[in-house]
């Protein structure tokens, strides 16, 4: 038991090593990561100020407009990392090794985590002291909290979706391709969720970012809890209940798919 | 007594697509046939067939990435099928042509990357790795990026990525596919003297290239469409033919009804390969003995065609492959 504690622990670090160096060999990733995706966010600002929008909806464009690295990470350079990972031969290699499919995921959501951490650190401060945001932190504590529970959450969803990827390759990849824009949308990444009416909004709150970006908006502005979609402590819980239902559903469907795809003869078909 | 490996009737099969008759039932391709094979720990196995002999399928079996049909394959005595976990941590795998690792990283940087897959401590891995890369002649390129790399010093670190974390089983799928001759030396050098200095070390090697299973293996099995079709060391395989005649035979042209050799009399068994470059066509005969060479020569003769050279020869792996198949499996795989 031990021993496999510490196998699983050097295959994440190990895969982790791959993306942690090559941020640092290959940086011009840093101006289309980091500095453009601070114009997309910075139009939203503009719209809501040509529109007159109250002040705090400054602060909710960036929070969200930071928080899209994480789900840009998860759903492509996690989910559909095992297509690539099939692609260039290593995934056989990882399935071979005496390890668990969920440290190899794990290892690239640290890499990950590191990257899409910078983008969202820059869209973050460098958007706030441009538009001078206004911050009204009611608790840091919850506030890390929900931070935290959310990526955990996140990172489980990108788990559970990369078990798609791992039998069905391509097909797969565009499944995922739909889901990119829909939960920008339903997300309420650069709006309260709430607008889109309390029924849509619950049912959004199944995407942990939707719950993740509702709770810390309610925590970081003033106004926030008036158009915030539930009760922060709530959120918490629901949050709570997601990241052990993705985290589980994740195993299992890797497991299910890893399977299946070697009844198949899938698992390591090239090209499909 | 436990085998490094056995498989007991081990079957794969493969769905090919519907059947053109509009039946709802999928064509089935047989890529594995009840194959029956044991392998003693310490030994260097050969299985030697054409392209889709089910040589690869057998591997994947064994390597827990492909579930068999039926049967049963057995890792170190346990079942690839029911505890894939635990026959993981006997094993690793290296395919020929392979293609793996991170071109950001460097050469020793993916080894250790690898290493770290099975929990090997740092420092001992890339001691390990420095050691292997020096058999290979690879020092060199220790510190150099992959994406820049050659075909063969890739599968160079790929053979080593294989040894590294020194599994109790190692698979190697074609792992000198597509190498030049030097590297393929230096590489068939590196798992000779792997499993000879570690006796309780197994190799379970794939390969079209006769001269490789014939140089390596300590026992063979010949398996062509999922079949074993002979299965023990290569001397005696050869042996096996010691009483028939071999002969091969060039001549200036593509014969025609070539097919009609088989049935001359004598002629146990009968392969070709013409060579469009030179018009010519090599032709190897397996005789039941020296006399009925000249109805042979007859036959050319009478085809219209001319002997340009004519030898009778020791027996090889490939003419044991012939007199089991009654085909060249260089001719197969070119084809």
């Amino acid at each position: 038991m031990k021993t496999e504690l510490k196998t699983n622990l050097k295959a994440i670090f190990g895969r982790a090593y791959v993306r942690l160096v090559g941020a640092h060999r290959e940086p011009s990733w840093l101006i289309s990561e980091a500095l453009l995706p601070l114009l997309s966010t910075a139009a939203f600002v503009y719209v809501y100020k040509a529109l007159k929008a109250p002040e705090e909806y400054t602060g909710f464009v960036i929070l969200g407009g930071a928080m899209t690295a994480y789900w840009i990470n998860v759903l492509w350079s996690m989910a559909a990392q095992f297509y690539w990972e099939k692609e260039m031969g290593n995934l056989q290699l990882y399935l071979v090794a005496p390890i668990s499919r969920m440290a190899i995921l794990l290892g690239m959501a640290t890499g990950g985590f590191y990257l899409a951490s910078t983008r969202a650190v820059f869209v973050f401060i460098v958007g706030s002291l441009i538009f001078k945001v206004n911050f009204v932190v009611i608790s840091l504590g919850k506030l890390a909290l929900i931070f935290f529970l959310t990526q955990v959450a996140l990172y489980g969803l990108g788990m559970m979706f990369s078990s798609l990827f791992m039998l069905f390759g391509r097909e797969a990849w565009h499944t995922t391709n739909l889901f990119q824009e829909p939960i920008y949308l339903l997300s309420g990444f650069f709006f309260p969720v709430k607008s889109l009416g309390f029924t849509i909004g619950l049912l959004a709150s199944f995407i942990p970012l939707t719950l993740g970006l509702d709770g810390m908006r309610q925590l970081a502005f003033k106004g926030g809890k008036e158009s915030g979609l539930l009760n922060v402590n709530l959120e918490i819980i629901a949050l709570v209940i997601l990241s052990i239902f993705f985290l589980i559903a994740a195993h299992y469907a890797l497991k299910y798919m890893e399977n299946m795809g070697k009844k198949e003869g899938r698992l390591t078909l090239r090209w499909q | 007594m436990s085998y490094a490996i056995e498989t007991l009737d081990l079957t794969r099969t493969f769905k090919k697509g519907k059947k053109k008759n509009n039946s709802k039932q999928p064509e089935l391709i047989m890529a594995l046939d009840k194959v029956n094979l044991t392998i003693n720990s310490g030994e260097l196995f050969g299985v030697l067939g054409p392209n889709g002999a089910g040589k690869t399928t057998l591997i994947k079996i064994l390597s827990t990435l492909l579930l068999p049909t039926s049967g049963i394959g057995l890792v170190d005595g346990i079942d690839v099928a029911k505890y894939p976990e635990k026959v993981r941590k006997k094993i690793n795998m290296v395919s020929g042509g392979e293609h793996s690792g991170y071109g950001i990283l460097t050469v020793r940087e993916n080894l250790w990357m690898f290493s770290q897959l099975y929990g090997m401590q740092t420092k001992v891995a890339l001691q390990r790795i420095d050691e292997l890369m020096k058999l290979l002649g690879m020092q060199e390129y220790a510190r150099l990026k992959i994406s820049k790399l050659s075909t063969g010093m890739r599968q160079k670190m790929n053979i080593i990525r294989g040894f590294v974390c020194d599994p109790q089983i190692l698979f190697l799928d074609e792992p000198t596919l597509g190498l030049d001759v030097q590297i393929s030396r230096e590489v068939r050098k590196l798992i000779k003297s792997w499993v000879k200095e570690n006796q309780e070390k197994t190799v379970l090697l794939t390969t079209h290239y006769m001269a490789e299973a014939d140089e390596l293996c300590d026992r063979v099995a010949i398996i062509d469409n999922g079949k074993v079709l002979a299965c023990d060391s290569p001397s005696n395989l050869k042996t096996s033919l010691k009483q028939d005649a071999v002969f091969h035979i060039e001549v200036n042209l593509m014969l025609e009804n070539i097919d009609r050799f088989n049935q001359i009399p004598g002629v146990r068994k009968f392969a070709y390969e013409h060579k469009p470059n030179t018009g010519r066509t090599d032709l190897k005969f397996i005789l039941e003995s020296d006399s009925y060479i000249a109805a042979v020569t007859e036959a050319i003769d009478n085809n219209g065609s001319k002997i340009l050279s004519l030898s009778k020869t020791e027996p090889t792996l490939e003419d044991v492959f012939v007199s089991l198949c009654g085909r060249g499996l260089e001719d197969e795989n070119r084809a």
